[in-house]
């Protein structure tokens, strides 16, 4: 009972911090958006080109606003040492890091449900009866994109000059997780058969797992000294 | 309440804490100097459970740092010249929310007690962002009694505070020790350090080189350690 309120009130903070500067979600937004608004520019409107390339364009909106948002996230953390502070309370590790990585997963995703209308608007989508696969492939390319990026960005976070190093660590590894999201959205708006898609969703569901109970297990000894 | 035997801790080859062994009493009030570099901060880390000892063991509360450290945290209130504070919370969120990580029962009764003792209850409301240095710092030392801890940790507390605040957190300790809570402070400040504790603790690269009662120690005998190495 207690780890569960330990666990709300985690994130409940991380909410409410957030709900009140609003300096993650406004800088992530306006970076997805403004990729969304430039590339809509480059192709014809409704040509095929424009359709083949969206899943792409639409993955490096959010993965890189992704990126900002997780370094913004555990920058503010390390202000006033709060990350010495939350260390300090008698709260398991690797319920800290789940938090941590449901935060950053409702972060990114509310960037995503804001971005991906207007993505479908402006590249001219059809989604039609697709939308709840569509639904879990970014709620498990964000997923896992969220879980690696929670731990890079704890180690980042010690380091010199922590806006570049975390996408140097983060990009590499999550390249299987990157591709088959990308994939499997290019498929789906494609309009392919799910059995062409469930390969590509198998892929990034075996990194989502794999990768949450590495970061689970190392990140205590990642938040130590 | 703190036991420490032959406690090390080295950073690559650094060696940052070289062997302490030490042990205060409930209710013990002591006060840990040295210069910069000396080793005060990377104990009260260890003593913490926020790093591990490289060798040697630590007992805080009778609990084992290295292998108890969850039961350590529990029974550990520490401040240091950070506050652990989050700006964009009011003074009452913040105790709030730290009331339930330690599981405080009567959170709001007791975060109620502390604001009005620690003179903030005007302010609680109010951001963080918006306090002084010393409203906050006050806002810690509240934070770090919150969960009654039985091992007070002080990490230079008095850091950037005008002298009420300096005063009113002074008073506080005091009665904090008085009602059995052992206090370990870190301090750069020897004239403050033999005025308020009543045992001295120096230390010198990494070893205790003067462990009395304060009022065995003068001042000229602290000096000559507080050269960086």
């Amino acid at each position: 009972m207690q780890t569960l309120t330990q666990f709300y009130t985690i994130l409940h903070k991380d909410l409410l911090q957030e709900l009140r500067s609003k300096e993650i979600i406004t800088a992530m937004l306006v970076f997805s958006l403004t990729v969304v608004v430039i590339f809509n520019f480059v192709f014809d409107p409704g040509s095929a080109e424009m359709r083949t390339t969206a899943p792409g364009i639409l993955w490096v909106a959010f993965i890189f606003a992704g990126n900002l948002g997780l370094s913004r996230a555990f920058a503010r953390e390390q202000e006033n040492s709060m990350m010495q502070g939350l260390l300090l309370c008698p709260v398991d590790r690797s319920l800290l890091f789940t938090a941590k990585v449901i935060g950053n997963i409702l972060f990114i995703g509310l960037v995503e449900i804001i971005t991906l209308p207007v993505m479908i608007i402006f590249f001219d989508l059809a989604i039609g009866r697709a939308w709840p696969l569509l639904l879990a492939i970014l709620f498990l390319g964000t997923a896992g994109f969220a879980t690696v990026g929670t731990i890079f960005s704890a180690i980042s976070a010690n380091t010199r000059s922590r806006e570049v190093m975390l996408p140097i660590m983060l990009f590499p590894v999550t390249v299987p997780i990157i591709l088959a999201a990308i994939k499997s959205t290019s498929y789906l708006l494609a309009g392919r058969e799910t059995a062409d898609i469930w390969p590509w969703l198998r892929l990034l569901i075996g990194f989502d797992v794999l990768y949450f109970f590495v970061c689970f297990l190392l990140y205590e000894y990642v938040v130590e000294e | 309440m703190i036991l420490t035997r032959d406690l090390r801790k080295s950073f690559g080859q650094v060696q940052a804490l070289a062997g302490l062994s030490f042990a205060m009493a409930e209710g013990e009030l002591a006060a840990l100097l040295g210069a910069n570099g000396a080793g005060k901060s990377t104990l009260l880390h260890l003593l913490s459970g926020l790093s591990r000892p490289s060798f040697g063991s630590a007992e805080v509360a009778g609990f084992d740092v290295r292998r108890q450290p969850q039961e350590v945290r529990r029974r550990i209130g520490v401040v240091s010249h950070q506050t652990f504070l989050y700006e964009d919370l009011s003074a009452e969120e913040n105790l709030h929310f730290y009331g339930r990580m330690y599981g405080v029962a009567g959170l709001q009764k007791r975060s109620d007690e502390l604001l009005a003792m620690m003179e903030l209850w005007p302010r609680r409301t109010d951001l963080v962002r918006t306090f002084s240095r010393g409203m906050q710092q006050r806002l810690a030392l509240a934070r770090a009694m919150l969960h009654q801890p039985t091992v007070l940790l002080l990490d230079e507390p008095f850091t950037g505070l005008d002298l009420h605040a300096i005063d009113l957190l002074t008073r506080f300790i005091e009665e904090a020790s008085a009602g059995r809570v052992t206090v370990l402070m870190t301090l750069h400040d020897p004239d403050y350090a033999l005025a308020h504790s009543r045992r001295l603790f120096v230390l010198h690269q990494g070893r205790l080189v003067i462990d009395q009662p304060s009022e065995q120690v003068r001042k000229g005998d602290i000096l000559p350690f507080f050269r960086e190495k």
